[in-house]
């Protein structure tokens, strides 16, 4: 299906996106641009305590206040929602409890905004207070009461234990075990633009909804579900997105909220959240407390390794069950490790929900276990990029956890930023207070399965061609400002030899294209890639058939070039596109054509083995330098070298721009952002409240902070992608952590097993190193977590088929199976 | 409900004469009144630069400003950026092209204060774009492509034109499309 033989039309050239125009002229119109007439505006109410019982509410005074038309709370919304099936722990207004501070509990629908605004506070809320829990420990520790009445037990959402091998041991027949523990702080994907939506009513009766989501086809569903009305009346369009990153990849209560007021209205309601509203919608980074025990060879080949990740995961489900596996899935993929144990344990928390933040689950573990293979180089006086390049796994492996390793281009990707930050020369060598680190890592080219279990296509592309020789491509791909509509039009456009600005592009629109799950998983560009191949491919062949009809020449001559059907051997020979799209309709009838992609099954056929594969992983290396000031602790980072192995780059200035964003992002986890939250004094309320729900607090970097970025893509094609490309949106931003850690162990000799890695917890490291204890700051001790006994799944080399052999469901099947034979 | 208070200011080279809200903010009176959408907002309280337009040729953010202090004022937007022709000014042309806008969010306040830099210093170095642009947030391209993109523009606003663009290739082509492609 992929073509990873050499395009020659607009693949691999930089050009500017399909899109850019809009954006530079202020006309992309995102979902608070869209103004339609009557409409009224919603805003939330939401809760002021951290956990509660709600014994009443009352809305009376708010309902007949002026400008009002409607106030709806938990009693209109019996259906809970939630992104994944086995978390449907939502409402769109709370009904029984309130879990965090911002928790919706009421909705006010007026004439205006500032109408609504003031409405709010007539509501009266009387809530009976409940023990709040602000960590997953005090979650841990304090089974009752329960945050939610679903889950494995107390307040633990979900626990996980895999054991491909027996690690014990490997472990014990290890030269040396390394035992660190880590920990990731939570932190929000901050987009700048603030979720909004409005709905209307259709004249119809139907509904449109206008929304900044990444992913219309799962909102499309719950909407479905929650309003408990038809799909097929239901009509999503995702707008542009003002960012993304992973915090608009869940269906929202207030996108329900206004969906369900404009059909009781009979006219649009629009909510346009404010910034601190952003921040309860969160869905970020999970704080993520981790231990590594590791054994290795004294040449540093890694014999096993043992991870085992304790969540913060907020007070609903999101992502979560999924975002507890990827903490441990994709460990293997890098490295060889030829044994692996994994054990997870997610907990309910009384905060705002923790879900997919760029790198989804992932940066955790590869910040811990990159700072510790450079903890692994220095004890055995190994270079951590030697280290790294004997250990780096082999293409078209199948790894001890059973993902299917394809193209791997991390030897490559290593040796480049060697090189180009002369790292043989400088590392351990610059003065005191000046320090390089080397990181990688990988990540998905998408998500090899859905949210929801179905065997349909993962992304579809329909084209319809005319005898204006126009050619639209539809698709539910979203617009995230990834450049995924460039992305579409770019291979259409290389297979039919056309501009990509010949091409009309409609996206994320449930009634006019075919489904795309959606942006995230880093999937878009392979999925619908792919998709796009196999429509453009049929459209090229019904031309390529009236053309050579018509011209006499075998249609497997012709060429598809320059707005051009031409004959190769001979290319005066030819007819215009459009003269060949009219050829084509008069033979064929009206043209249209579809395209589907869907993954190949995985290896992994163990229960959970489903998070984790992708059709083929981006790999990145990259050195950091760090200036440390001993003094303070503050962290200059002058440049930073980065190379990323991303198959092949369809469009290199929207790459390039991936791969810088993704450090940007990086640096700022790595250094300063963090979502943190305080209890307020008893006298005032004691709540858990957030400590900076605002943009001016919630530090990020600025344009003063962000370093020089070096970037090399390195093309190694993948026959799993389009034209060879794999992802490149998320992967780069994972080894920015642990190269940063690393950096500055090199700069000023602490270890800092804790991000973010700020001034004051440098200065500490110092502080102790210079009593004589170890320079190094980070968390002391893993907790003893009760994890559940182990699924055994022996390695492929060990005899293994990719199922465990101590699944009770299967083998009750297996049983069942042979008594039908 | 409030009672409305006229307002009479230029924006964008054009006269406007309207009746708004006395409580209301530039930011709202542009989007909400005006239809002026190109303005975005990202906080509404002065931290994200998302909102910057030009007041008297000054960089403002408008979500601070309340909109009765723009009274016989001029005020400049994105809408207002490229010539009257169509044509897009420099700094569009350098950001479409360079990767300078990736969601485009932050792109119209980055445009306008980037505008307000070049008019009084045709040739910054890259600490002065920085500096200048410190107050506009930007999440998505890690602020290096737009250094580069109000280099080109500087380039080009000096008759310079240092990156040249793929789509050149096609109007060599000699497909008619292609020209009045390039016009647009």
């Amino acid at each position: 299906m992929s073509q990873p033989g050499s395009p020659r039309n607009t693949i691999g050239r930089a050009r500017r996106r399909v899109d850019g125009r809009a954006k530079v002229t202020g006309q992309t119109r995102f979902a608070d641009d869209v103004v339609l007439p009557r409409t009224a505006h919603c805003k939330l109410l939401r809760a002021s305590v951290p956990h509660a019982r709600i014994r009443s509410i009352d809305v009376s005074a708010a309902a007949s206040a002026p400008g009002v038309l409607l106030v709806l709370t938990g009693a209109d919304f019996p259906i809970p929602f939630g992104i994944l099936p086995v978390s449907q722990d939502e409402h769109p207004l709370c009904r029984e409890k309130v879990r965090f501070v911002g928790d919706p509990v009421a909705a006010v629908i007026a004439a205006d905004e500032a109408s609504a605004a003031e409405a709010l506070a007539l509501i009266a809320v009387d809530y009976e207070a409940l023990p709040a829990r602000a960590t997953p420990l005090e979650a841990y520790e304090n089974p009752s009461p329960r945050i939610h009445e679903y889950g494995e037990e107390g307040n633990v959402h979900k626990r996980v234990s895999f054991r491909f091998g027996d690690t014990d041991e490997a472990l014990a027949s290890s030269d040396r075990v390394f035992d660190d523990v880590f920990f990731f702080q939570g932190n929000t994907h901050l987009p700048i633009e603030q979720h909004a939506s409005i709905a209307a009513p259709d004249p119809d009766g139907k509904l449109t909804i206008w929304s900044s989501t990444q992913v219309p086809h799962y909102l499309h569903r719950a909407l479905s579900r929650a309003l408990e009305i038809p799909a097929a009346h239901i009509r999503v369009i995702a707008a542009p997105n003002g960012g993304g990153f992973g915090g608009k990849t869940d269906p929202f209560n207030h996108e329900i909220v206004v969906a369900r007021a404009a059909m009781i209205l009979g006219r649009p309601v629009k909510i346009a959240l404010n910034r601190e509203e952003v921040f309860y919608c969160h869905r970020g980074r999970h704080p993520v407390l981790m231990r590594f025990r590791t054994g290795v060879n004294s040449d540093g080949t890694i014999q096993a390794m043992h991870l085992q990740t304790f969540i913060d995961g907020g007070a609903y489900g999101s992502y979560g069950v999924a975002s507890t596996f990827y903490t441990g899935a994709l460990q293997t993929v890098t490295y060889r490790i030829p044994r692996y144990r994994f054990e997870a344990c997610r907990m309910f928390t009384n905060k705002p929900p923790c879900g997919p933040k760029r790198g989804h689950g992932t940066p955790q573990p590869r910040f811990g276990q990159e700072v510790q293979l450079d903890k692994i180089a220095e004890a055995l006086a190994l270079d951590p990029a030697e280290l790294r390049l004997k250990i780096v796994e082999k293409p078209g492996t199948v790894t001890a956890n059973y993902m299917q390793v394809r193209t791997i281009g991390l030897a490559e990707c290593i040796r480049s930023v060697v090189r180009r930050s002369g790292w043989a020369e400088r590392f351990r060598h610059l003065p005191h207070g000046h320090g390089l680190g080397l990181a990688c890592s990988s990540y998905l080219s998408g998500a090899g399965l859905p949210i929801y279990w179905n065997k349909l296509p993962h992304s579809g592309v329909q084209l319809k061609l005319d005898r204006s020789g126009g050619v639209t491509a539809f698709c539910g791909a979203t617009e995230v400002g990834q450049g995924s509509d460039d992305v579409l039009v770019n291979i259409v456009a290389e297979i039919l030899g056309i501009h990509p600005f010949d091409i009309r592009c409609v996206t994320g629109d449930t009634d006019l294209t075919p489904v795309d799950l959606g942006s995230y998983s880093s999937r878009v560009t392979l999925m619908m890639g792919n998709a796009a191949i196999e429509a453009a491919d049929r459209a090229r062949d019904l031309l390529a058939r009236a053309v050579a009809a018509k011209l006499a020449v075998p249609k497997e001559r012709l060429v598809f070039s320059e707005r051009r059907v031409f004959d190769a051997s001979e290319p005066g020979t030819g007819v215009t596109f459009q003269e060949a799209v009219i050829l084509a309709e008069a033979e064929f009838g009206t043209l249209g054509t579809t395209g589907s992609y869907t993954p190949p099954r995985s290896p992994a056929r163990y229960k959970g083995g489903g998070v984790g594969p992708s059709p083929t992983y981006s790999y990145t290396a990259c050195v950091v330098e760090a200036h440390v000031d001993p003094a303070t602790g503050w962290v200059h980072v002058p440049k930073i070298w980065i190379a990323h192995d991303i198959g092949r780059a369809l469009n290199p200035v929207l790459a390039r721009g991936q791969v810088e964003g993704s450090v940007y992002m990086g640096l700022g986890e790595a250094l300063m952002e963090e979502q943190v939250f305080r209890r307020l004094p008893p006298k005032l309320s004691g709540a858990l409240v957030h400590k900076f729900p605002s943009m001016l607090e919630y530090k990020s970097p600025t344009s003063l902070d962000m370093p020089e970025v070096d970037t090399e893509l390195i093309e190694i094609p993948d026959p799993a992608g389009p034209f060879g490309a794999k992802e490149v949106g998320q992967g780069p931003l994972l080894p920015i952590m642990p190269a940063v850690a690393n950096a500055v162990y090199d700069a000023v000799g602490v270890r800092i097993d804790e991000v973010p890695i700020t001034p004051e917890k440098i200065v500490k490291a110092l502080e102790e190193k210079a009593k004589g204890k170890p320079g190094r700051y980070g968390p002391e001790s893993f907790p003893d977590i009760a994890f559940p006994e182990p699924m055994l799944v022996p390695p492929p080399w060990e005899g293994g088929d990719g199922n465990a052999t101590n699944d009770p469901e299967r083998k009750r099947s297996a049983k069942l199976a042979d008594k039908s034979a | 409900m409030k009672s409305l208070v006229p307002l009479s200011f230029r924006v964008n080279g054009e006269p406007v004469e309207a009746a708004v809200a006395p409580y209301k903010t530039l930011l709202e009176v542009l989007r909400e009144d005006l239809g002026l959408t190109g303005t975005k907002h990202g906080c509404e309280l002065g931290e994200c630069g998302a909102c910057a337009v030009l007041l008297d040729g000054e960089p403002v953010l408008s979500c601070l400003v309340v909109a009765r202090a723009c009274e016989g004022r001029t005020v400049e937007t994105v809408e207002g950026l490229a010539g009257r022709d169509g044509a897009l000014h420099p700094l569009q042309e350098a950001f479409a092209d360079l990767g300078g806008s990736q969601c485009g969010y932050c792109t119209p306040g980055i445009l306008m204060t980037a505008k307000h830099l070049l008019d009084g210093n045709p040739s910054p170095t890259r600490d002065e774009i920085a500096d200048a642009l410190s107050g506009n947030l930007c999440r998505c391209t890690g602020y290096n492509q737009i250094f580069e993109s109000v280099e080109e523009a500087a380039a080009r606003l000096r008759g310079e034109r240092r990156v040249t663009h793929d789509d050149e290739h096609w109007a060599k082509t000699g497909d008619p499309l292609a020209a009045e492609v390039r016009k647009r």
